[in-house]
């Protein structure tokens, strides 16, 4: 019983070693590309909205985000929303919901997709942008890719139509008898039906959809704020002269 | 002064002497307000403490608003700050006040402190109004710990956990006091809700006496200056300080411009940088808690990284948690450890000067220790500015006594 126990945690340990190894080199080797995003391009968003209710919302909720507010902000109207972006939403109140029962979910992902209102926020606009762009072929994989932005990733490439597949290209280092394996770059395996331009910008919009949902209220914060600073001058103004005023007599 | 008490007067009868004669207003008003007389000389770093009690309010007043909106539940806490940030009116701006009021709190309260060792301002006769002040500080430390498990995100679930775990460090004891604190076998719903207990009532309820205890004090032996003389030494005939001014209103209305000054940044952080490059809002708390993945790098907020740093800088988890906490209760002593005759950076020696410097930029390089990932390089010069760190307070008392100090005037210098 002891002995047996004694070998479990050597493995347990071993593989959690081999496990961290993996992340560390795919966490510090790989740059991640700038999205270089446009939170004021209105057009981009819609695209965006378009391209996320299209691909991104049969398994990713947005639970947090109603479809009313982002009509408000990307000026379309509860016709156009009902029309173009609402699949399974009855009204335009309702946030954005996934059909896809959790834990059919995790039975065949082996992983519940996340919920997209704050991805965003909390990875970075880059880090989706490099993510969407990272897959690769990987017949080890129960999806046929892997990602080099985030290795071992249950989520499949359900753009490969669009940006068909692409193979991982690495060079081979050997430093001290060690030999460690470098990202390259990618190389197209099949063509998708975007060439590489089409897709980065495709690949923008969805990630500039995604941050703006992640605070919605980004651009009236920033038009307040000019105004509330304004104000705060102009008082300023005021206090410094009252002070100014009332010291004029300490001597 | 005459001019304005001869414009403004003092009311007969009506309802104020009917207040006055039941309980003491108009005294109060004076010995506190208008009749309270601190130097004219007062510069840049005697803002702060009227800044703190700004801030304090901005905090209260939208911590209420906030808890109109939060549930205190593990299963709802996270997405009710969802909700308080999309769908209450303006409960964007309720919640950034909140979460860069906490932040600028702690910018506002460290740099009131670094006046004081400026100008020796927790000195005889001002020891206790020192004290009061750093339990204040423990206080504000408990509250912005507490409130930070509030969101429910990652950061505020792990930062949490290891914290509380360093409780398990004591010994014997360590392990069930843990759990008391948690009130549960990791951190959970039960957890959340006596954090929001304490962040709500119990901690502000102590922060708000302890405030006022703390200007009470101030009050009775009168506000330090940046000469640290005795203003109350020198009193003209009427008995009013030589160079003193009334509170009100003259060191109002420098005030009232400090406060707008101090909004102005205050509105640039909520309206054009919330997270601050997340420093105020850290990145990985917009992801729910979740017990069963522990992020790669956990850092507690900004403001308590210098004693993090300490901590780490020690390989042993009960030394880190002791020196960790020595770090923090340290500067209580001061006045017992400063053996200066004078009060002011202004007359002291090149020794003390030297020493304050090493200490301020120790501090500030903890602090930005502490938020770096715990490598090799990093832990060493952890554990240099720490040394720093604790020999400035340590070794205070010879060379304090031994600094050679410059003649101090008669009066405070002030030029108008």
């Amino acid at each position: 019983m002891l002995k047996l126990n004694t070998v479990a945690r050597f493995i347990v340990v071993a593989a959690c070693l081999v496990a961290t190894q993996s992340v560390a080199i795919g966490a510090s080797e790989i740059q991640l590309q700038e999205a270089n995003i446009d939170p004021e391009n209105i057009a981009s968003l819609q695209r965006g909205a378009r391209n996320f209710m299209n691909y991104c919302s049969g398994c990713h909720s947005a639970q947090y985000v109603r479809y009313k507010t982002i009509g408000k902000y990307l000026e379309l109207s509860e016709d156009q929303l009902i029309d173009n972006l609402m699949f399974n939403a009855a009204n335009t109140f309702e946030t954005i919901n996934v059909a896809m029962p959790a834990d059919s979910a995790e039975r065949w992902f082996g992983k519940t997709p996340p919920d997209l209102s704050l991805r965003a926020r909390a990875k970075g606009a880059d880090y989706i942008y490099s993510f969407l762009k990272g897959f690769y072929v990987d017949p080890n994989s129960p999806t046929g890719v892997d990602n080099i932005v985030l290795s071992g990733t249950s989520m499949p490439h359900i753009l490969w139509e669009l940006q068909g597949f692409q193979a991982a290209i690495y060079s081979e280092n050997i430093v001290d008898s060690v030999t460690s394996l470098e990202f390259e770059g990618f190389e197209q395996v099949t063509a998708g039906s975007m060439n590489a331009e089409e897709y980065d910008d495709f690949v923008r919009d969805t990630v500039n959809f995604l941050a703006y949902i992640t605070e919605p209220i980004r651009s009236e914060r920033r038009r307040l704020g000019v105004w509330v600073l304004m104000f705060l001058l102009f008082f300023l103004i005021i206090a410094t002269m009252l002070k100014k005023q009332i010291w004029k007599d300490v001597s | 002064m005459a001019r304005i008490e001869a414009e403004v007067g003092t009311p007969k009868g009506g309802l104020l002497r009917w207040i006055d004669d039941r309980f003491p207003l108009s005294e109060t008003m004076r010995y506190h307000i208008t009749e309270y007389y601190a130097s004219k000389n007062f510069n840049f770093w005697y803002v702060f403490g009227v800044l703190a009690m700004v801030v304090l309010v901005i905090q209260v007043v939208s911590g209420i608003f906030l808890t109109m909106n939060y549930k205190p539940s593990a299963a709802e806490a996270f997405a009710s700050v969802e909700y308080i940030m999309r769908d209450v009116e303006m409960g964007w701006l309720i919640r950034y006040m909140h979460s860069t009021g906490a932040s600028f709190f702690f910018i506002v309260v460290y740099l009131h402190m670094f006046r004081a060792m400026l100008y020796g301002s927790y000195k005889k006769p001002r020891e206790l109004i020192w004290i009061i002040g750093m339990l204040i500080f423990f206080v504000l430390m408990a509250e912005g710990f507490a409130g930070y498990l509030l969101p429910w995100g990652q950061m505020s679930y792990w930062g949490a956990q290891v914290i509380i775990s360093l409780f398990g460090a004591i010994p014997v004891i360590g392990d069930a006091l843990v759990e008391y604190i948690r009130g549960d076998y990791s951190i959970s719903d039960i957890t959340l809700n006596r954090f929001f207990a304490l962040h709500i009532i119990v901690l502000p309820l102590a922060l708000i006496g302890l405030v006022f205890v703390h200007i009470v004090a101030l009050h009775e032996v009168g506000s330090n200056n940046p000469d640290g003389v005795e203003i109350k030494e020198h009193k003209g005939p009427n008995g009013i300080p030589l160079d003193g001014v009334a509170f009100h209103p003259y060191h109002t209305s420098k005030d009232l411009v400090a406060i707008i000054i101090f909004l102005m940044f205050f509105s640039a952080v909520i309206f054009f940088a919330p997270e601050m490059g997340g420093y105020f809002l850290e990145h990985a708390n917009f992801e729910p808690a979740n017990m069963l993945a522990t992020p790669e790098h956990i850092a507690p907020v900004w403001y308590f990284t210098p004693f993090y740093a300490v901590l780490r800088a020690v390989p042993d988890k009960l030394w880190g948690a002791i020196l960790m906490g020595g770090a923090v209760l340290l500067p209580m002593f001061l006045p017992w450890l400063d053996r200066s005759r004078v009060n002011s950076i202004r007359y002291r020696g090149w020794l003390y000067k030297v020493a304050l410097t090493l200490f301020t930029v120790s501090f500030v390089a903890l602090g930005w220790l502490g938020m770096q990932p715990a490598d090799r390089v990093f832990v060493l010069a952890a554990r240099i500015f720490s040394v720093i760190y604790f020999a400035f307070f340590l070794l205070m008392p010879y060379y304090t006594s031994i600094d050679k100090t410059k003649p101090v005037p008669e009066r405070v210098v002030y030029r108008a």
